[in-house]
């Protein structure tokens, strides 16, 4: 196979493990999430990352509690690795009081202070700048905590990354960039949106150090994350990670995926980080079938049960509309 | 500095610049030029020397970026001061200001709140030209959750940041270019600064003149004209745009069945139109006359003083309106 899988897992089992679980908590989520627009209980925009969830298990698996996340609109996946539990997600994406922001974001906007979880944002580029002020914010508190900000490829051609990679560079702050190249801004191909589509080379313009990384290989990912967290956790400066991963699903839902071929699809497919993980883990005899088969209805009942918890709670009443909004107008 | 002492608007706000980096050890203020060009009206002259690069610290002309860290570092527990330079290159950073300072207390459900203090210059008169002259703090004053001040006079220079910096939410806080020369005496009241109320400036019971910032003392000259030809004008200075504080400026009307609004926005659209339309929908019949308003013409704002004059809000202007409603009825 010309695909990941080739060498064997160098970590031990349990990291292993827990790699393909927060994998397939993403990914029976997401089904589930998909089912539940159909069904009219989820509403808005969804924005699926099947496909990428290699990305945020490696990359969030690799930082401390301490730490900053800054995600994106399609930022589900990072908000369960990172230990929002399920079951508050679940309700947030129905709108329901008891969601992790009371209702009031959404699926694009997950919010979680105990985990220093800074969202969920749906301006491309938007969340650069923010994750810059936080490492700001530690740099001048004395505090060594990384924080790490994710954003889409198609955030580069915005001028919030270059204003933001150079004052984190220029002002050797500890941000983790963490680029998810899924090579399509929504439908605008990379190719058809930068003059120069090496993303490295855009960071070591800032005279920030880059690493391109498979991000449909949950090892590769992850080693690279423990690595240089470390590298900013240290003090030097910030470090740019180039994730090259693919969307499986539709931009949103109301995508009918004019802008790529069905057999470019089918064929990242093949590469997919959870079936290739799975299969090199039984391969190397790390993981049986019913292990797998266990995992797999461990997860599917704590997606039930957030479906179930969802489904009870109650509506944020009327009255608390302007609660979280300051300055009110009289 | 004692009370009772002459200093300029300038002075009172580097003073109270200078008083919360003291007091607090989380407040700092960032910008373009605030440093070693000691600001571009000089407000942080001798700051840098006092308070060291970290906490005067220089940016890039990067408006978007520097706002988003200063959101970012608000967020991560810090009480920035952005300087943005002029209310011109804002509009270099509204996506942060709107989408995020605006926005994560509500989108997060009150997890988090932005306690960000932005300062900048605004208004023309100087000959600068159309961009360089715009005054858009009654656009920000259209958005939920940021609190918008406009000092007009030294004790308020003096007092509204301590106030500013205690607030959980965003501030804007908008310093006329006209002001920073101005010098008066700092009264005893600027120790105990309201952020939440407009202030009555001059008693009078034939016509009330609502205004702020650098308008204000057009009207109070006004105010002065009209006093000679037996017309007794209230002038009330807004002091919040956002809150607006409504009933200071019912309680005057209601006595007086007048009002004039002076604005250096452009009519359409404009702050002028809210106060209007407030009161007309809440005191419509203590009125004796239609509402005017005296606003910017609504060209962009020209180069030569000639022009410039014929654009803006000027004392004869006001005082014409006012004789327009108060002789038609007397």
């Amino acid at each position: 196979m010309s695909h990941t899988g080739v060498y064997p897992v160098p970590c031990d089992r349990a990291v292993a493990f827990e790699l393909l679980r927060q994998m397939l908590r993403i990914r029976r989520f997401e089904e589930k999430c998909a089912e539940l627009y159909g069904a009219g209980r989820i509403r808005g925009f969804l924005h699926l990352y099947i496909g990428e969830e290699a990305v945020a298990a490696g990359v969030i698996g690799a930082l401390k509690p301490e730490d900053a996340v800054i995600a994106t609109y399609r930022e589900h996946g990072h908000a369960l690795v990172r230990g929002i539990p399920a079951d508050v997600l679940m309700a947030e994406m129905y709108g329901k009081r008891t969601g992790c922001c009371r209702g009031r974001g959404g699926s694009m906007h997950l919010f979680d202070a105990a985990t220093r979880f800074y969202g969920g944002n749906a301006i491309v580029g938007g969340g650069l700048p923010l994750a810059v002020g936080l490492a700001l914010a530690d740099r001048m508190q004395g505090l060594a905590r990384v924080t790490c900000c994710f954003f889409g490829e198609g955030a580069i051609a915005e001028g919030a990354f270059h204003e933001s990679m150079n004052l984190a560079a220029l002002w050797n702050l500890p941000v983790l960039f963490c680029c998810e190249n899924n090579l399509y801004a929504m439908g605008t191909a990379l190719g058809r949106s930068q003059s120069q589509v090496d993303l490295c080379a855009k960071a070591a313009s800032y005279r920030i150090p880059a690493r391109r990384v498979d991000g449909m290989d949950v090892i590769a990912v992850s080693e690279a994350a423990h690595s240089v967290a470390e590298h900013v956790r240290s003090g030097i400066g910030p470090y740019f990670l180039e994730m090259q991963t693919y969307r499986f699903r539709a931009h949103s839902m109301f995508d009918p995926e004019l802008y790529r071929d069905k057999a470019e699809v089918e064929e990242w497919k093949k590469r997919g980080p959870l079936h290739t993980f799975t299969d090199r883990l039984k391969g190397q005899g790390l993981l049986s079938e019913e292990e797998f088969q266990a995992l797999d209805a461990e997860v599917t009942r704590e997606v039930q049960a957030a479906v179930d918890f969802a489904e009870a709670a109650e509506w944020e009443p009327l009255e608390s509309l302007a609660s979280e909004v300051g300055a009110v107008s009289s | 500095m004692s009370a009772g002492a002459t200093i300029s608007y300038r002075e009172a706000l580097r003073q109270a610049l200078r008083e919360a980096m003291q007091r607090d050890p989380r407040v700092f203020l960032m910008g373009e030029d605030v440093g070693r060009y000691g600001g571009t009206y000089a407000v942080s002259k001798g700051l840098l020397e006092e308070f060291g690069p970290d906490r005067v610290r220089d940016t890039p002309l990067s408006e978007l970026a520097f706002v988003g860290a200063g959101i970012g570092a608000a967020l991560g527990g810090m009480r920035p001061i952005v300087e943005i330079m002029t209310v011109n290159f804002s509009l270099l950073a509204l996506d942060q200001i709107i989408n995020n300072a605006a926005t994560l207390r509500h989108m997060s459900g009150g997890q988090f709140s932005v306690p960000l203090v932005i300062r900048m210059a605004t208004g023309a008169g100087r000959q600068l030209a159309a961009q360089h002259s715009h005054s858009l703090e009654g656009w920000y004053a259209h958005i939920p959750g940021l609190r918008i001040l406009a000092p007009a006079t030294i004790d308020d220079a003096r007092g509204m940041l301590a106030p500013a910096l205690a607030d959980p939410d965003p501030v804007l806080i908008f310093e006329h270019v006209q002001l920073y020369n101005t010098e008066g005496a700092l009264s005893d009241a600027w120790q105990a600064t309201d952020i939440r109320r407009a202030r009555v400036h001059r008693a009078g019971r034939d016509v009330s003149l609502v205004t702020y910032g650098g308008s204000l003392g057009k009207a109070l000259l006004a105010a002065e004209r009209l006093a000679g030809e037996g017309i007794e004008a209230e002038v009330i200075d807004l002091r919040v745009l956002r809150p607006l504080d409504a009933e200071t400026v019912f309680e005057s009307v209601r006595r007086t069945h007048r009002a004039v609004i002076i604005d250096e926005g452009w009519r359409s659209g404009s702050l002028s139109a809210e106060v209007s339309a407030r009161i007309a929908e809440s005191i419509f019949y203590s009125l004796d006359a239609p509402v005017l308003r005296v606003c910017s013409e609504e060209v962009p704002v020209p180069y030569p003083k000639h022009l410039e004059d014929a654009v803006l809000p000027q004392v004869p202007d006001i005082v014409a309106a006012v004789k327009e409603i108060v002789s038609g009825h007397d």
